[in-house]
């Protein structure tokens, strides 16, 4: 596994150049070689939804992706979407509401609502489930994520009415 | 409060102005947490830090006869191939007893197996690389010659003569035995008018914390201390065992406990290959990272619950019951877990069973056997869903056999609320509880009339819903009666240290910790509230064995209620020593000013005196201006631990309300209630979010979740596909209510909230199937409650 290939992509709006082994997953690239360690891995087989992040705009599990796919693509990670004020009200929300607790699934719950929330200005309740019905969180049974939200979605409907 | 004979306050911390208590402020380390910027274990790099990764047995028992390393060893990257014999030269074995628990016994342990392996998984040889990419390709070169055993997987036939003893020197399987009999349960069943049985089933499952399990260990040759960063509930008992076992002295163990993805009771115990990861550091004299894949995580991270309990209940037909009865069987794994045991659990359900009520005729046998799977220990709400189901299931059975409502015979056998303090008949000690206030206000939330109304409305359309209710007491607050007593080293009592810094802010030290349930917060709300300053400028720090007091941790609902009293005292203390420092400067007496707004104002008028942060500038920097003979004390430490109730008991009620579609099997869950009675509640969002995932965890094991194992002891579902967790889509809007009974033990009166919505939530929906069952005049006493038991109960398939 000593053969790696070169690949060059935007990471938060960053240029990266870098050699990476074939094997190595778009999870582990962006911790390991990127230290951008607020991707998370949770089961590393596409089912707890921790390492959501977003390739060309659209949601995807990191640890299903090699880093070698990412190759002139734009990703972007939780640290990106924080420091870009993109989710700040969605975070406060969070904050507000106490959806999160241990804070592990919270990157990737984040990444899969603002998903959901540009894609439909009032997503139902029943809505809000089903988008994120990917994303395992052990800690708090998902309600105040949902009021979170939900609470959201209302905000921004009030902002551009 | 605190002495309780002692001479209240004139104005109590709880009503003092812009006082935090009771006040649903948010969390005050979330942003980093909600940024990607907290620091878990698996986040920690360090240099010259190598990854291991553990060859693990693929058999359930098997003799190890080999081990060749040859071809590992010379693989890229790598550092170390260490088996169970190497390492066993710097690592002690264990042994997971307790001195309380009477007879139980348990085999030496070693941090890697040592000629024999026990379930699959168990560890059998470390690999050491400069990657885990690298460590993981190695561990596969790694060629392990096995001898198949036989393999003791059914707890029911653990005790058979013809099954073979997993440890010789034991004698048998049987780990702990424990029999209750009290109040002439023989008669008190004469003198029942109907007698109900019923044989309960409880699957074996797991925490899944989101964060695997995950250790940092960092030996210091040249200092000679070991640095231990992970994500553990009880840092102190960590260092403990760590310098035990590796023949150290405590001072030279440190443990290091930043963000924790999740625990639950999985990440309170000491775990084999995280000793071996101690150890490795240790041998290898550099810093050494393991973190547990999900397969890894399924195979190793503790089971819980997996209990056969028959139970048996009497009853008159006027409602009364007069006896319950119980036959317990679990089966733990090949070890009793160190050092908290695996006998605990089993010892919860004969605690508990029948505890909400007045009956006092009870006996119990509780058995306790080794098997061949993985361990098993405590996890969240120990014991208490199994009590709780045992019990709650009994009673609903005993109403629908004398044709009551399981709400009236629930009101005729509750303890009174005037009743308290009373006891049990297994000797638990109730101080104050609130059943009946509890039913009453839950069948005001659902609006019981008007569910039953709809039930029977939709059941003429054949849609079959059900209404189930399940009262519940918890332990919370643990005295040293948990562990101390047992001879563990597991510090019941919690220390806080306060001081005021230069600048007029509160650094707060806690040996409670964090694993998201709020603690940092509590502490600083009760810090700001009862000096007088705002929460901003307290900042809490938890989790580092060389910063914070000596204490316990974070378990067994037991950091608000003893930490938080901790907190409470050494505060007071310190506002003390601030007032006696400011009556000098201001040539005025304590007992005329206060603090309050991040100042010292007088007592009868508010009216500002001094700013804290001027106070504390000319205590650091001008002391040279102060009267002679003051010499200021801007830190006090206090500690705290229950001493007259063993445990604070708490108690509540949970309903489900679901629908079965009997085609199919399948469940859907509507709703759920909960009124709960933790005492004073000191931030009731972060309270009512305990209960909320503390019911989900426990839907999770009423519905989905089970370890499946199969006759050979292989487990079948590790992974997160073919286990079924909880995910948004299926879990119901969960409504939560308070009775507040606080505990007198404490001037806070809290006491824990952490456990209360795993304790009942599967007996609520347990009992809302078999309501929603009844007209096809069958019951279900098994969970998971998956469409395979619904169908098979309906003879379906």
């Amino acid at each position: 596994m000593t053969m790696t290939m070169a690949i060059s992509l935007q990471v938060n709006g960053e240029r990266i150049d870098a050699q990476v082994p074939p094997r190595l997953n778009l999870a582990d690239f962006l911790r390991e070689h990127l230290h951008l360690t607020g991707t998370h891995v949770g089961c590393e087989h596409g089912v707890c939804g921790a390492c959501t992040v977003r390739v060309n705009g659209e949601i995807v599990r990191a640890c299903l992706m090699l880093a070698v796919q990412a190759d002139a693509a734009s990703v972007e990670t939780i640290e990106g979407l924080s420091d870009s004020g993109e989710i700040s009200d969605l975070q406060t929300a969070f904050s507000d509401r106490n959806a999160l607790q241990c804070g592990y699934c919270t990157p990737g719950m984040l990444m899969t609502a603002q998903d959901l929330l540009k894609q439909e200005a009032e997503p139902t309740r029943d809505r809000i489930r089903e988008h994120l019905s990917g994303n395992y969180c052990r800690c708090t049974g998902y309600q105040a994520i949902i009021d979170a939200v939900e609470a959201t979605a209302r905000l921004r409907g009030k902002r551009t009415a | 409060m605190t002495g309780i004979s002692g001479k209240p306050e004139p104005l109590s911390m709880l009503d003092r102005p812009n006082s935090y208590i009771g006040k649903s402020v948010p969390r005050p380390n979330l942003a980093r947490l909600m940024q990607g910027r907290g620091l878990y274990v698996s986040d920690i790099q360090l240099p010259r830090m190598g990854h291991v990764v553990f060859v693990r047995s693929p058999y359930a028992h098997a003799k190890i006869l080999s081990i060749d390393a040859g071809e590992a060893r010379v693989r890229p990257g790598v550092i170390a191939v260490v088996t169970g014999r190497e390492l066993s030269a710097v690592i002690t074995p264990w042994v997971g007893v307790l001195s309380h628990l009477k007879g139980l016994k348990s085999a030496p342990q070693h941090a890697i197996a040592i000629d024999r392996a026990c379930w699959q998984g168990e560890a059998v040889a470390a690999v050491v690389a400069t990657s885990r990419a690298l460590a993981e390709d190695a561990a596969e070169a790694v060629l392990v010659e096995y001898e198949e055993l036989e393999a003791v997987t059914d707890m029911r036939a653990a005790l058979d003569p013809s099954t073979p003893v997993i440890h010789p020197l034991l004698g048998d399987n049987l780990a702990f035995e424990r029999i209750h009999d009290t109040g002439q349960v023989d008669q008190a069943f004469a003198d029942a008018d109907e007698v109900v049985e019923a044989n309960f089933v409880f699957g074996r499952h797991t925490g899944v914390t989101l964060e695997p399990r995950a250790v940092v260990a960092d030996w210091n040759v040249a200092e000679a201390r070991l640095t231990i960063y992970q994500g553990t509930q009880a840092p102190h008992m960590v260092q403990n065992i760590a310098a035990l076992h590796l023949g150290l002295n405590e001072q030279q163990v440190r443990i290091v406990c930043k963000d924790v993805g999740g625990s639950f009771g999985i990440k309170v115990h000491i775990y084999a290959d995280e000793m071996a990861t101690y150890a490795l550091s240790k041998l290898l004299r550099r810093p050494i990272k393991f973190v547990a894949d999900r397969v890894e995580s399924f195979n190793t991270d503790i089971h819980a619950r997996d209990h056969r309990c028959k139970g048996r209940i009497g009853v008159k037909r006027d409602g009364t019951v007069t006896a319950f009865e119980i036959d317990d069987l679990t089966g733990i794994g090949p070890y009793s877990m160190y050092p908290r045991t695996s006998a605990i659990e089993a010892n919860q359900v004969v605690n508990l069973v029948g505890g909400p009520y007045v009956t006092k005729s009870y006996r119990a046998r509780a058995r306790v056997v080794f098997q061949n799977k993985n361990v098993m220990c405590q996890y969240r709400a120990v014991g208490h869903p199994i009590a709780c189901s045992v019990t709650e299931g009994l009673i609903d059975l005993a109403a629908t056999r004398i044709g009551m409502d399981p709400v009236e015979i629930r009101r005729h056998n509750l303890i009174p609320d005037d009743a308290y303090p009373c006891g049990s008949p297994t000797g638990l000690k109730f101080e104050r509880l609130s059943h009946h206030a509890s039913l009453e206000k839950l069948l005001a939330m659902m609006d019981y009339k008007g569910l039953r109304a709809e039930q029977a409305a939709l059941r003429e359309r054949q849609v079959h819903r059900g209404i189930g209710i399940a009262s519940f007491i918890e332990v919370t607050n643990p005295s040293a009666a948990f562990y101390g007593v047992g001879g563990a080293k597991i510090s019941s009592q919690d220390g806080v240290a306060v001081r005021l810094d230069a600048q007029g802010s509160v650094i707060c030290q806690t040996s409670i910790t964090e694993q998201g349930q709020g603690s940092e917060s509590v502490t600083a709300q009760i810090v700001a509230s009862a000096l007088g300053v705002s929460m901003e400028r307290v900042r809490v720090i938890l989790g580092d064995t060389d910063v914070t007091p000596y204490g316990g941790g974070t378990w067994a609902s037991r950091g608000a209620g003893i930490g938080g009293e901790a907190a409470l005292q050494a505060t007071k203390s310190l506002r003390k020593n601030i007032l006696d420092v400011a009556a000098a400067i201001l040539q005025s007496s304590p007992d005329e000013l206060d603090i309050v707004d991040n100042g010292i104002v007088n007592m009868a008028d508010g009216a500002l005196r001094i700013e804290l942060k001027e106070l504390a500038r000319v205590v650091y920097f001008r002391p040279d201006t102060l009267p002679p003979g003051i010499q200021p004390e801007l830190m006090a430490t206090r500690h705290f631990v229950p001493r007259e109730y063993p445990f604070a008991f708490t108690n509540g009620v949970q309903a489900s309300w679901l629908e079965v579609d009997t085609e199919t099997g399948f469940i859907k869950l509507l709703k759920h209630w909960v009124v709960e009675d933790c005492g004073t509640i000191i931030n009731p969002q972060l309270v009512d979010e305990q209960i909320r995932g503390g019911v989900v965890q426990g839907l999770g094991a009423a519905l989905f979740e089970k370890c499946i194992y199969d006759e050979r002891g292989q487990l079948t579902n590790a992974n997160m596909a073919d286990y079924l967790v909880p995910m948004s889509g299926e879990m119901p809007d969960i409504d939560v209510g308070h009775v507040v009974s606080p505990t007198l033990e404490s001037e806070l009166g809290a006491k824990g909230a952490g456990e209360a919505g795993t304790a009942g939530a599967a007996a609520a929906v347990a009992n809302a199937v078999n309501d929603a069952l009844r007209p096809f005049g069958t019951v279900v006493t098994e969970i998971p409650l998956t469409p395979q038991v619904i169908l098979t109960a309906l003879r379906r398939i």
